[in-house]
Order: structure tokens, then sequence, then C-alpha cells
């Protein structure tokens, strides 16, 4: 499935409007495997909404998108997401193992229970975010960078080859930071493609190695060498943009 | 106690936990409104089912009211996606509308069939024994318990099934809708259930009482366990206790049934609501008063602490002159004196406060922070 021609993701003229007010017009994105891509743009660019409509969320009023070469619904044990951790209440009567596992249900399909498996499956990813010992825990009891790494270990635990990841740097402090890049970067070693919806400018070179750009229309997108340039950053910010001074 | 007795209380169990399990899911998706306006809403579905069959507990009437209350969900839902209506107001214009066309009906037409108002608002559980289910001349009990019984199971069948299903769509729709659950059938789905219970559930307790059923023990359950299984257990049992206390609270004080179950409802809230350990209302008013005394005496010791061994000492740990260097009222720090004495961080001599080996701790550690 690696081979240099496959596209882990191809998405041909998606727009997306929400009442005749155009979210997204006619967007292109192809993206190899194996790459770590960062989609940045102003506030109200689309940046959620494009992977949403990826992901089948909201309906697009034109396009296509194509998850290794096959539609999304085909597609979507390979397929991993991250929502926003605000998008869901976090006083749900349940702990962090119970939300990790759930990762497993999309393999496990419809009436299944999650049994020894996947709880083994979700000890392991939690270990691996560093929090196997809150396994037990509440959670409404974490705190917000917590809250992101459980949302991180059930992406994980879905095993999947490509990562929808919508801001999941929001609102955590430096240390989680670091153990969420960390992460990032050892799936990308192995095989996997990552798209993380990112805010911080700054951390763009350091952190990925493509990066999109979009605005509502896409602005530009590869290697982030070639295309994180300030020329495309003004376009995108509309010469808003005063740090990238070199 | 008459067997009579026993199969009301029996009904009243069976109703109250048919309500209280999909009622878990209507508080944790904040749609306990819902079930109110499905209760309402169902009339017309009532009315024009019960024109055409004569009979109250005749299964066509229910399936037409849980039609109704599917179509009340899909026209708040249609509302709301509009922008132009706000989730509240969308419950609070849709349900009216169709429930007064239920009134209209029922006072144009119901004059001269057996359709009261009053039992389909209120229902009455004292009388629910009377319709008996026969076969074949033998009498097998109330025809409401049946009806009821069946409904439970199919309720009990769907979240057993579909348990998991519901969490993930319950606690991220999106989550559940990428793996492919569908949260869009698991809520209507769900809402199904709560109109078919809804309908079962009126005819013994009535269309308004319907709602403390539904959202009282899963509201109750859920200041007292944090996890879905257990509160789904807890909100059965609490609707079971209610029901029987409620029972015989009716029958100490000869009042409607319905009327003392929703009451017990209430009132079991309102007992957990104050005293359920940690969380409770009496609870977290004695950990904060606790937290304040702590904090003051905290205070105290660092504010002798400083002055230690310094000239102005004696003055500065003179129990009367606390009110003018840490201001506080006069009352307040005789109590945090009487405090701190308790816990040994201070001694008393003469008027004069001293640190103790204990509190002089207390204040390090608390500088060192």
């Amino acid at each position: 499935m690696n081979t240099l021609e496959t596209k882990a993701i191809e998405v041909t003229d998606l727009t997306v409007a929400y009442q005749e007010k155009p979210v997204l017009w006619d967007v292109d994105l192809d993206v190899p495997p194996g790459v770590l891509l960062a989609i940045v743009g102003p506030n109200g660019a689309g940046k959620t909404t494009l992977i949403k409509a990826i992901l089948g969320l909201v309906r697009p009023a034109a396009g296509r998108v194509l998850i290794y070469e096959k539609p999304y619904p085909a597609q979507r044990r390979i397929v991993g997401y991250v929502p926003q951790r605000g998008s869901v209440d976090w006083d749900f009567p349940t702990n962090v193992l119970d939300v990790v596992m759930m990762g497993r249900y999309g393999n496990l399909g419809w009436i299944r229970r999650p049994g020894k498996a996947e709880r083994e499956l979700a000890m392991n990813a939690l270990e691996k975010v560093g929090m196997q010992a809150y396994a037990e825990r509440q959670i409404s009891q974490l705190s917000g960078g917590q809250q992101q790494r459980v949302f991180l270990a059930r992406a994980l635990v879905q095993d999947a080859t490509v990562y929808f990841m919508d801001e999941p740097f929001q609102g955590v402090d430096a240390t989680t930071e670091r153990a969420i890049v960390a992460l990032l970067q050892e799936l990308r070693a192995n095989g996997k493609t990552v798209v993380v919806v990112h805010h911080d400018l700054q951390t763009v070179t350091d952190y990925f190695d493509w990066v999109m750009l979009l605005n509502i229309h896409r602005i530009a997108s590869g290697p982030v060498e070639e295309t994180f340039t300030s020329d495309n950053l003004r376009q995108t910010y509309g010469g808003r943009v005063a740090f990238m001074k070199n | 106690m008459a067997i009579h007795q026993l199969e009301i209380q029996l009904i009243a169990i069976v109703v109250a936990v048919a309500c209280a399990l999909p009622g878990v899911f209507l508080v944790l998706r904040r749609m306990t409104l819902m079930s109110d306006a499905i209760s309402h809403a169902i009339l017309p579905g009532i009315v024009l089912a019960f024109f055409l069959t004569e009979s109250l507990s005749s299964p066509l009437l229910i399936l037409a009211a849980a039609g109704t209350g599917v179509l009340t969900v899909l026209v708040v839902e249609l509302l709301q996606r509009t922008k132009l209506v706000k989730a509240d107001a969308a419950i609070g214009l849709t349900f009216p509308a169709l429930f007064s066309i239920g009134v209209i009906l029922i006072s144009r037409f119901a004059g001269n069939v057996h359709l009261d108002m009053d039992a389909v608002l209120l229902g009455e559980l004292a009388y629910a024994h009377l319709n008996r289910l026969e076969v074949f001349g033998i009498n097998l009990g109330p025809v409401s318990l049946y009806v009821m019984g069946t409904i439970l199971v199919l309720n009990l069948t769907f979240i057993l099934l579909f348990y998991k299903e519901l969490k993930v769509a319950t606690f991220d729709a999106s989550l559940a809708a990428s793996l492919g659950f569908a949260p869009a059938l698991i809520h209507y789905g769900l809402m199904t259930l709560v109109s078919i219970t809804t309908v079962g559930a009126f005819d013994a307790v009535g269309s308004i009482l319907v709602v403390a059923l539904i959202a009282g023990p899963p509201a109750t359950a859920y200041l007292i366990t944090d996890s879905l299984a257990r509160m789904l257990i807890l909100s059965a049992i609490l609707g079971s206790v209610n029901a029987v206390s409620g029972y015989w609270l009716a029958h100490l004080f000869d009042v409607s049934i319905a009327g003392a179950i929703a009451t017990t409802t209430l009132l079991m809230f309102g007992i957990i609501f104050l005293g359920v350990p940690e969380r409770g209302v009496i609870a977290i008013a004695r950990r904060r008063h606790r937290q304040k005394l702590e904090f003051a005496q905290t205070m105290l010791v660092i504010h002798l602490l400083n002055h230690e061994g310094l000239p102005e000492a004696a003055q500065e740990s003179q129990v009367s002159h606390l009110q003018e260097h840490l201001r506080w009222e006069g009352q307040f720090a005789a109590q945090i004196v009487r405090y701190a004495l308790e816990n040994r961080c201070v001694s008393q001599a003469n008027g004069q406060l001293a640190l103790t080996a204990r509190g002089r701790g207390i204040a390090q550690e608390a500088l060192v922070q």
C-alpha cells in the first residue's frame, strides 16, 4: 500500500457551504504517505471543516475525498480521529480507560462489547502517552493536558494508518506539547500519515515536514521548506504576519 | 397487604424503571426537556388512535403516539437547524402546538366517548389494576403490567444490545460518526424508545409526571456515581424505591399515587443533593468552611512566625490585636484562635499567642510553597 505513487489522502475540488456561505471553496489536497502535515490558516479559514468534510462529518456541496484510493466509508478502519478536546462533556460518568477503549469500537463493530484484548491495547496506549497511572481516574478530574493525552491514546488504540487531529496543542502546557510532538513524530517514523490542525506558526518548521496553508481556498500545500514562505503566509493571513522577517 | 395493592406497586415499579433507563441517556445528553415535549406532544397521536380503536390500551394507540413523539423530535430539530430558533424555543414552540391539536380534538369530537383529559394528564394508578388481561376466561393480571412490562423489556434489550453505541454517541458524537456508528440513527432509536415509554407510562402516571420519572432518578444517580453502568443500575433502584415509598405515602395521606410518587422522586433527589458525601451541597459547604478556617489558621501562624523573637512580638501576638493586624472581625478572630488552639498550632498565655512546634512547621511549610 505504501508505494510512492499511492496518495494517503486525495481531496479534489472540495466545496463546503453553510447555507450558501462557502466555508471551503474548491479545495485540492494531495498528501503522500508518511508525512506529518500541519493545516494552518486564520480563524474561520475552514481548517476544522476540512477535516470534518474528509471524515464525512459534514456534507460537502461538491468534491471528492479518497483515503488510499477509496472513499472514506470504506477506509474507516485505517483512519483515526482526534476531535477538539472541548467538543465533549468531560463530566460524562466514565473513566480514562473506558474513553481510550472507545478507540477500539470501530474494529468491534455493532453490538460486540470490548473485552480483555481491548483493555490491554488501551493500557498500552495509555503507557505511550504517560497516563497509565490514571487509567481508573474519573475523566472530570483530568487537567487539559491530561485530557488531550487521553484523546491521543484513544486514537492510538485505533491503530490507524492515517490520523486527523484537531488542535491537539490547544491549551496544553509545554511538557505535554513536547510529549505530543514526540508521539506524532514517532507515528510518522512508523509510516503513518498525520494531519494536524495547527495554530502556532512559530513551531510549524520545527514540528512538521508538510504544511497546508488554508483560507477558504487552498493557498498552498507541500513540503514545509518549499511551501512555508512569507509570500504564501502573506496571502493566507492577508499581510498581517510580522514574525517572518528572514 | 391486599393483592391489588401489590399489583399497583408492581406496576409503579415497572413504570419507574422503564422510564429511568432511557432517562439516563436523556440526562447525559441534556435532553430531559425533550421528554417533557414528547409527553405532551403525543396527545394528538393518542386521540387519533383512540378514535380509530376506541380503546386506551390498544397497541395501535402506543404506536401512533410514539410516532407523534418522534415527529416532535424531528420538528424541534428541523426548527433548530434553520438557526433562526434556539433549542429551548424550538421545544417551547413545537409541543404546545401538537398538544393543542390534541386538546381541540378531544373537546370537539370526544364528547360522547370516554377519553378523560385528567386521565391523560395525571393518570390514575389506583385504577390501573382494574383493566385485566383475560385469555380464554382466565384472568392473567392487569393489562398495564403487561404493557409496561413489554416496554421495560424493550428498553432493557435496546440498552444492553447497544450499550457501547449509546455510550460513544452520547459522549462523543463526532467520534461515533467517524467510526461509522450513525449517531443520528442511535439518537432516533433512543427517541423512539422515550416516546413509546412515555405513552405506556401516561396510562399509569399521566403525561406530566412521566417527566419526573424520566429525569428524577437519573439526575439523582448522576450525583452519586461516576460510572455509566452504575448510573443505570442506581437509577433503576432509585426509581423502584421512589415508586414503592410514593405508593405508601399516597396510601397514608389518601392522595393521588402518581402525585405522591413524583413527590418522593423529588424528595429523594433533594436528600441526595444535600447529603451525598463529597459532592453534596452540605459536604461542599463543610469543606469550604474547613478550608476557610485552615487558610485563616495558616495566616495566623505565618503572622506569629514573622514577628517571633522580634521586639514587637509581644504586641503582635496579642489576641485582642488580631483584629487590627489581620483585619478580622472580633468573632472570626476568636473562632480562628480557638481552632488553632484545638489543632495545637498555637498556645495561649496571658492573652498572648505563641507558636507551638507544630504551628511553626505549618507556617514554614506554607511559606516555602
